[in-house]
């Protein structure tokens, strides 16, 4: 095992994978020469020359649709869109065309492409470079969603997303670029697509975090651990495909769920988490689900105003407690199921 | 271009008998364009088209009773049924697909070049659009890139005249289409798209120049089509005088002509020609007909590759 940071685990798997097949290469603004804005790229054009480390015009919609016609015929193009507020910018490709051309085929197309992108919580870059959108793509049947939090997921998912023959929007998290390290292998891994990751056992709630809300999940789960409180903090990965058993798997377990999202609170990825449960684990449920996300505004750029809108661990706290009684766990009844009527599976 | 022809008159057919269902948008008129333009490839050669692309898929190669079924919304079809009429695709014959949203197969089609200039090979792409498509952003992001990497695509505007029922003039701020390309520093050719030996020859033309890594072409192919925009009629936008003022120069007609005037065929292979396609078209409806629906079990395993190349 080596330590990396978050972008370094990143730019290692890129370089790995480009070494391991030519068919890989890199297309996007400002990715070459300067190595991308938040330096991910680096050093790759030098190693890999201008063909296949490719700095583009600022042009979305060609950018994703030159790539996917790239891997039409046999490339394997990771795209990187500088911001995931971009992505919009390229709507007609990422939404009309790139989910749907294998299927309108009849399945007879393949479209092996990764769009990197990433969203920055604590960067103050206001309404237009702030945005999360995770549940538009979620809602796009087609595309494979990753949003790994640590530098070994993200290594490990990148390499993967890049091997699939499916399209994957790659979402990873400014904040997260060189504010942590990691344990990574030093031999090659990847880690399957669809599974989640329980970052830390517990008997009392489920935590589900994605990206960079589990550290806040996790700093939350310490916190609540000193006042005897035993919070699971579940990891998704990705959002597509979801590994539904693991969280339903873990609700029944706890009998409670707290959602840390960083997207937008309405219509977010915990509205979907929250009903799924209620769908599939409604008996096992001791208590109601918590959700907590982004403010239903666009990213204010006022820093004190900014920070009170996401979800914090102090808030994360708070939420648990309301829904774990320290004197009800105390006294032995987070085992027992929630009586009444049992719906018929 | 018989065949076209033939193809879009029986689909007007069925359609009208409600053997079809959904968007359609007959080629008739234009028959010229694609004949000309897919005559000038090789069959590894790749296209990709538009919502307006029968002409293109047959005159690519795709079998009538291929596309025909697919029509039908068969399993049997090109995109077993789960594309339909705007919906294309062929690998083997280099059809890659056609998008129906306007201008949207463009900068994939740059990218078909890009990827076929990194994979060394000497192979082209045509990217098939219509005079609507020039105004969509896509297009000029695209022809910019074209020209920036210098990619072996060849650009064929289909200038129909009317972007739906709105006439060129109308939506067009530049005196014409071609123009766009030279902003974008790309060679630029007007052909009566009526003509389909001078269509031909243009696209050899631009198909060599892209072989010899010269970089992209754009050919605007001035056109008509002889029908309304799909099979619903959205309104008056063209005069009867101007729609048979046209017609005049049906692309069949005009070729005929040169047959028989430079006594290329005779009428009897003429006749043989056609007799062959009017088989070709009743077998490909027998078919589409005969075939079976696909599953609603078959389009949910299609969305992902499973095996996921892991």
């Amino acid at each position: 095992m080596k330590e990396l940071k978050y972008a370094e685990a990143i730019n290692e798997a890129l370089r790995e994978e480009m070494e391991r097949d030519e068919r890989v290469f890199i297309m996007g603004e400002d990715v070459g020469v300067v190595g991308g804005i938040f330096k991910v790229t680096k050093g790759l054009m030098e190693r890999f020359g201008e063909e296949r480390v490719r700095d583009t015009p600022i042009s979305e919609d060609a950018i994703i649709g030159a790539a996917i016609g790239a891997a039409l015929v046999g490339m394997r193009p990771v795209v990187e869109i500088m911001y995931a507020d971009f992505l919009y910018v390229g709507g007609d490709q990422l939404f009309n065309h790139l989910p749907k051309i294998r299927f309108m085929t009849g399945g007879k197309l393949k479209v092996p492409l990764v769009i990197r992108t990433q969203f920055g919580l604590y960067r103050y870059t206001a309404a237009q470079h702030s945005q999360v959108p995770f549940v538009q793509l979620m809602n796009t049947p087609g595309l494979y969603i990753e949003v790994p939090s640590t530098p070994y997921d993200a290594k490990g998912l990148l390499k993967a997303a890049i091997r699939d023959d499916n399209p994957d929007v790659f979402f990873e998290n400014a904040d997260l670029y060189y504010t942590i390290t990691g344990p990574v292998p030093e031999e090659d891994y990847i880690i399957p697509l669809g599974k989640a990751d329980i970052k830390r056992r517990g008997r009392h709630v489920t935590l589900f975090a994605i990206s960079y809300m589990v550290h806040v999940a996790l700093k939350a789960a310490e916190l609540l651990a000193s006042e005897g409180i035993d919070a699971e903090v579940l990891d998704p990965r990705t959002l597509s495909p979801l590994d539904k058993k693991a969280i339903i798997d873990s609700v029944k377990e706890t009998g409670r769920l707290v959602i840390v999202e960083p997207d937008i609170k309405t219509a977010g990825v915990g509205a979907e988490i929250a009903t799924l449960v209620v769908e599939e684990a409604y008996d096992y449920l001791k208590a109601p689900i918590i959700r907590l996300g982004d403010e239903d505004i666009p990213a204010v750029f006022s820093k004190p105003v900014r920070d009170q809108c996401l979800p914090t661990s102090d808030k994360v706290v708070q939420a648990v407690k309301t829904i774990v009684k320290v004197l009800e766990i105390m006294g032995g009844q987070t085992s027992k199921k929630r009586s009444g009527k049992r719906r018929k599976k | 271009m018989v065949l076209i022809r033939r193809f879009e008159e029986k689909l007007l057919e069925v359609y009208r008998l409600g053997k079809v269902k959904g968007l359609a948008h007959p080629y008739i008129g234009q028959e010229a364009v694609a004949v000309g333009v897919c005559e000038a490839l090789q069959r590894d050669d790749y296209i990709l088209s538009n919502h307006r692309g029968h002409g293109h898929s047959l005159a690519k190669g795709i079998p009538a009773r291929d596309l025909m079924a697919e029509l039908y919304g068969k399993a049997t079809g090109v995109c077993c049924g789960i594309g339909g009429s705007m919906h294309s695709t062929y690998p083997e014959f280099g059809v890659i697909f056609s998008s129906a949203i306007v201008g949207g197969t463009i900068p994939i089609a740059v990218g078909v070049a890009l990827g076929l200039k990194m994979r060394k090979r000497n192979n082209v792409v045509v990217s098939f659009f219509g005079d609507g498509a020039v105004n969509i952003g896509g297009f000029h992001e695209a022809l910019n890139m074209a020209s920036l990497w210098r990619l072996p695509v060849i650009f064929v505007c289909e200038n129909n005249q009317y972007a739906l029922s709105t006439h060129v003039k109308r939506h067009l701020g530049a005196r014409q289409i071609v123009d766009r390309a030279c902003a974008y520093d790309i060679p630029g050719i007007v052909v009566d798209g009526m003509d389909v030996l001078a269509v031909y020859k243009e696209t050899v033309k631009a198909v060599e120049r892209a072989r010899r890594g010269e970089g992209p072409t754009f050919i605007e192919a001035r056109t008509y089509r002889f029908l309304d925009h799909g099979m619903y009629y959205v309104g008056e936008y063209r005069t009867k005088e101007e729609v048979e003022e046209w017609k005049k120069r049906d692309p069949i007609k005009l070729l005929l002509n040169v047959i028989r005037n430079e006594g290329i065929a005779t009428d009897e292979i003429i006749k043989a020609i056609n007799e062959e396609v009017e088989k070709e078209i009743e077998e490909a409806v027998v078919f589409a007909e005969k075939s079976e629906y696909p599953t609603l079990e078959y389009a949910k395993s299609i969305l992902y590759v499973r095996s996921g190349g892991l």
